[in-house]
């Protein structure tokens, strides 16, 4: 049965949903990227630019699109926020060479996207060093407003930290149906981010691998729909 | 064999060739035809062909007690000539043993010759099914052994051993007994050329049931590349009847360019056996408006079973084959042994409750269509199909499942689940009795198919693309693929054939400057092997029984399970259910505990009325024949004598409450219910049709400001639900009926629907992985697969926006057409009622539409905006937070 809610939430009240990491206030997007209002600063994890041209060279012919893609999309969501910096949280490209596969016209894309901003490449274990040609600053890890930067998420519960590399997803099952999406993952103290690529899968934040973050001690999540971002009872939610 | 009957005059009467009868035959095809003759031979014939079986033939059928059939010596005749043939035969007409006569004959002769010890393969039987190809094998040992013949037959199927796949490589046997799928794999092989350059004969089985699927365009072109190998080969088809034989002996022999005339291979017609007898339960209890469980049948069911040695009861789900198990298990005083039969049992289970049907240790199996076709089951006496027969030649071929007699009728009882299944039943009856067939439309071959079959030559050897243009169009299916788009294909398998060029250092095949394709590296023969094959299973769940252990915390623990494997079941079931849920399997009420990588861990549980997730509707969709029949049933109101009372009386109510449409035209209700206004149509086109035709005019009402709701769609019809009154917006002309049922639909609106739908993607999934554009997910890497795989609805949203004319996305949309969508037949509806709708509004639902408003909240429909349900995910988690408030 196909249930059409008209009288329900409109589209519209889910396109972004504020999260607050130790008091300090920012804003989840749709699109899996987060803004910070503070410091203008919008930060994606996980753009794994050029995963298909690295499958490609296996023999696995996947849509050699997805750096373009990945690209759009991060343009709109910049344009959106008229973000004056720009973070990438590590795995921007899929692997060390990586940045020199990038075809022309999508070089072109990421340079006019540097245009008037700061663009920090933070390294991630896919991509460690990242070459001067794609412009930005490459650092391991950056502090920011008190808040910690970085690839993979600290192993303790340590607070203020924003961090990606899990590729967090969640899986809800309500009305007969499952649904598995990207989401945001945090509790109040730290958040993960979810992988921004075109071409990025996704690990059930019920995994082990988010245990040493969260501890027992429960978090939330924000999933990412076709029409927006959202907020879902963990109770609700289910492992692979 | 197993299909010889034990009697010996049982033949049946003979029917002479009337050449106009020929004619007509041929001119079935819309292209011309070459006229090679159609036999029907007779007895009288016989004894001429008689000579052409060697002595020790005629004695071995003498010394059974039988006589060879006309049939199986016209066979032998026009296979010792070099003649392929199509052998359409009835169940019991030794089918089988006419097929492997002529190759038994032809090596018999051989030996005589006393030839060197030179192994060459001479014959191939390829059949549907692993088990088949196995039984042959073991039922060919009879004659050979018998007759002292010096024949070497082997099977292979995906379980044979690989040393022996290995010895069977180096040094053939005589005959190979095997599967589509196998033969893909031996032709990519280097040496496919000196295993199959001596090959005489390849046998076919259960042709009919082969070749309107993707296997059957995979079989088209490996026999295709047979015919290059093996010049001189001879095919046999053997088939149960259809309605259209020509498009079965096109595929049997090779086509030529331009494929203005259609070539056919020969035609025999085996005589039919006994009309089988053919009854419908009638009970005085009414049949119920609406379901699927026939439960009201079941001691009507199980005192049948009583009065027979032994019964097979075919349903069309899983579900119902749990489900009508345990109710006649609930009935079941005489302890009767009653087993259970489908496809997500356990192997071993499955082949223990085989072995005790074929030693008559059984009085009934409740079977799915894993049955349909199959190894012989013995002395059944009785086949009772519950629900709806969905077409006839499935009903017959079901019903020859019994009594592998030809001359005795063969005994089936057909037991309507509700009303609408009343008219198809008797419908099929109807049908049985006029022995017409439902047509199977004319195959395309599918593009996804060639890019595999493409980088399966490449394996086996470089190959020129003109020559492989003209063997690739020497195949039925794809005689008239043209030479741009078979480029393509190359394209596609060497590339990714994309618009972006950018792959050219990477090509899986490079073309040299003298016109020849190579595979680049050695290590994409084996990515072949790995993804070879047009079968494409759903992620499954192995379910298991044991003990949950529990950890301090409570949850259950990862090592506390080792139990019994009862089967599988499709991932998508288990995501539904919570840890509590109980749900019946494997004719046990089970109950859920927890999931484990690939195992859904359960226990026994003595819980009465199990949760039974959505019934899942059959898999196949009312025949457009069995509908067509159904349609002029009720427009003849002189015929509904012949059915039970309560469905005339309910027939009856239909017309005075509102009309029974005429043949031709459909008839649409409206009428308010509770708060609500439905809209109810019944175009009898089968459930797919429907439900995308839901779809298309949910679309339309939303936009003409009906504000639909939602809507459920069956075999017989669709109904749809607005808030708004459409009878009204129906008389005032703000909505038009012909515009909301214009033909148009199919075009913008079927495209932006489409392009979102999870129907798409599904398909482009099936699409991609036999095309080779992912690999396929192995068991035992399937751990970190469930964890982090990409998914293929990336790769379709992705290239959907970049490359919108890329030949996966055309290759999805032609499978989605013919398959999910049945666009064919919705056009032909939407045609055909052109001018021809008969609208009522009425004051309150019709008797017609009452089983149709049952169905809703049991036929689901997946929402095409699956962001539905992440909303009332939120509004669940805000509601809650609101109640926290307040409570605070």
């Amino acid at each position: 049965m196909l249930h059409l809610k008209p009288e329900r939430l409109d589209v519209g009240d889910f396109d972004e949903h504020p999260i607050s990491i130790c008091g300090t206030a920012f804003q989840a997007h749709v699109s899996g990227a987060l803004y910070w209002p503070a410091e203008h600063a919008l930060i994606v994890a996980d753009l794994h630019l050029e995963k298909a041209s690295a499958y490609a060279e296996r023999g696995v012919m996947l849509p050699p699109y997805d750096s373009r893609d990945t690209l759009m999309r991060l343009a709109e969501v910049v344009d959106h926020y008229q973000a004056r910096t720009v973070i990438a949280l590590g795995d921007s490209f899929h692997d060390p060479a990586g940045a020199d596969r990038l075809n022309p016209e999508d070089r072109e894309t990421l340079t006019i996207l540097q245009e008037g901003v700061e663009w920090i490449w933070i390294a991630g274990n896919h991509d460690p060093e990242i070459s001067s040609d794609v412009g930005g600053t490459v650092r391991n890890h950056i502090r920011l407003g008190g808040v910690d930067l970085r690839h993979v998420p600290n192993p303790t519960s340590v607070t203020h930290e924003i961090a990606g590399h899990l590729h967090p997803a969640a899986k809800l099952a309500l009305h007969g149906y499952t649904l598995r999406r990207p989401c945001f993952v945090g509790n109040g103290l730290r958040l993960v981010l979810p992988a921004f690529g075109s071409f990025t899968g996704g690990l059930n934040v019920l995994d082990d691998a988010f245990e040493p973050i969260f501890g027992n001690d429960g978090f939330a999540v924000w999933m990412m729909g076709q029409e927006g971002l959202y907020p879902v009872a963990t109770r609700l939610l289910k492992s692979d | 064999m197993a299909t010889q009957p034990q009697e010996s005059d049982a033949m049946g009467p003979s029917v002479a060739t009337s050449k106009k009868q020929a004619t007509q035959r041929q001119t079935e095809l819309k292209r011309g035809a070459l006229g090679p003759h159609v036999s029907r031979p007779s007895s009288s014939e016989a004894s001429d062909l008689n000579t052409l079986l060697p002595n020790q033939f005629q004695s071995w059928f003498h010394s059974r007690g039988w006589q060879p059939r006309p049939h199986q010596l016209a066979l032998l005749q026009n296979v010792s000539a070099h003649r392929s043939t199509l052998l359409i035969a009835p169940t019991g007409a030794g089918k089988t043993l006419a097929g492997f006569l002529p190759s038994l004959v032809a090596l018999s002769d051989r030996t005589a010759h006393a030839e060197p010890d030179t192994s060459t393969l001479h014959t191939l039987y390829i059949s549907p099914l692993k088990a088949l190809a196995v039984d042959v094998n073991r039922n060919l040992h009879q004659p050979i052994s018998d007759l002292g013949l010096p024949i070497r037959c082997e099977s292979r199927t995906g379980d044979t051993p690989v040393h022996r796949k290995t010895r069977q490589r180096q040094k053939p046997p005589d005959m190979l007994l095997t599967t589509p799928e196998q033969i893909a794999l031996m032709l990519a092989h280097e040496d496919a050329p000196y295993l199959f350059s001596g090959l005489k004969t390849v046998i076919l089985d259960e042709l009919h049931a082969l070749t309107s699927s993707k296997r059957g365009d995979l079989l088209a072109l490996d026999l295709a590349r047979l015919r290059t190998l093996s010049p001189n080969m001879t095919t046999v088809g053997l088939s149960a009847t259809v309605a259209r034989p020509s498009q079965l002996r096109a595929y049997l022999i090779g086509q030529t360019q331009p494929n203005d005339v259609t070539h056919l291979a020969e035609l025999v017609v085996a005589p039919d056996g006994a009309k089988p007898q053919l009854d419908i339960l009638e009970l005085s209890d009414p049949v119920p408006w609406a379901g699927h469980s026939a439960r009201y049948a079941i001691e009507a069911i199980y005192q049948a079973i009583l009065d027979h040695k032994t019964t097979i009861v075919f349903v069309n789900t899983r579900m119902q084959a749990e489900l009508v198990f345990q109710e006649l298990w609930r009935v079941n005083e005489d302890g009767l042994a009653i087993a259970l039969h489908h496809g997500s049992l356990d192997v071993a289970q499955r082949r223990k409750v085989e072995a005790a049907m074929v030693k008559g240790a059984l009085q009934a199996i409740v079977a799915t269509s894993t049955l349909d076709l199959g190894i012989d089951w013995g002395d059944v006496d009785l086949v009772i199909n519950v629900g709806a027969p969905k077409g006839a030649s499935r009903l017959m071929q079901r019903i020859g499942r019994a009594n592998h007699r030809l001359d005795e009728p063969s005994q089936a009882l057909l037991v309507p689940a509700n009303r609408f299944e009343v008219l198809e039943c008797r419908a099929a009856v109807e049908a049985a009795e006029a022995q017409t067939h439902d047509t199977a439309l004319p195959r395309v071959g599918a593009l996804d198919v060639l890019a595999q079959h493409i980088l399966g030559m490449a394996c086996q050897a470089p190959f020129s693309g003109d020559a492989l243009f003209t063997e690739v169009t020497s195949a039925e299916p794809y005689a008239e693929l043209d030479r741009a788009t078979f480029d393509r294909v190359i394209d596609f398998v060497a590339t990714g054939g994309y618009a972006l060029k950018s792959y050219d250092r990477y090509a899986k095949l490079k073309l040299t400057h003298d016109g020849v394709w190579r595979l680049s590296h050695p290590r994409l023969v084996n990515q072949y092997r790995m993804n070879a094959g047009t079968i494409v299973d759903t992620p499954m769940i192995k379910v298991r029984l044991g003990k949950p252990r529990k950890t301090a915390k409570g949850q259950a623990m990862a090592h506390g399970y080792g139990g019994r494997v009862l089967g599988e079941v499709e991932e998508s079931f288990i995501d539904q259910l919570t840890a509590g849920d109980t749900f019946t399997f494997a004719g046990e009420v089970l109950r859920f505990e927890a999931l484990f990588e690939t195992n859904a861990l359960v226990t026994r549980s003595n819980a009465k009325d199990p949760k039974i997730p959505n019934y899942i509707g059959g898999k196949f969709p009312l025949s457009t024949h069995l509908a067509e029949r159904v349609r002029a049933m009720l427009a003849e109101q002189a015929r509904w004598d012949s059915l039970p009372a309560p469905v005339t009386e309910w027939l009856n109510l239909q017309t005075e409450h509102s009309i029974l449409p005429e043949r031709n035209e459909v008839l649409v209700e409206t009428f308010p219910r509770a708060d609500k206004h439905y809209l109810v149509a019944y175009p009898f086109e089968g459930r797919l049709a429907h439900q995308t035709l839901g779809m298309l005019l949910t679309r339309r009402l939303d936009r003409s400001g009906a504000r639909p709701l939602g809507f459920v769609a069956n075999d017989y019809g669709l109904g749809l639900w607005c808030v708004n009154d459409l009878s009204q917006m129906i008389e005032t002309g703000s909505i038009r009926l012909s515009n909301l049922f214009d033909k148009d639909m199919l075009g913008d609106d079927l495209d932006a629907w489409l392009a979102d739908a999870n129907l798409m993607k599904r398909t482009f999934r099936n699409v991609a992985i036999i095309a080779g554009l992912i690999e396929r997910r192995h068991p035992g890497k399937e751990k970190s697969g469930r964890q982090v795989t990409m998914s293929t609805d990336l790769i379709y949203d992705v290239l959907r926006k970049h490359d919108p004319h890329h030949i996966l996305l055309e290759a999805a949309w032609a499978d989605a057409a013919t398959g999910l969508l049945d666009i064919g037949r919705l056009g032909a509806f939407l045609g055909r009622i052109e001018g021809r709708i008969r609208h009522q509004a009425l004051a309150r639902v019709s008797p017609l539409a009452v089983p149709m408003l049952l169905e809703i909240g049991k036929e689901p429909v997946a929402p095409s905006q699956r962001d539905d349900i992440l909303r009332d995910a939120s509004q669940i988690l805000i509601a809650e937070a609101l109640d926290a408030d307040s409570a605070a």
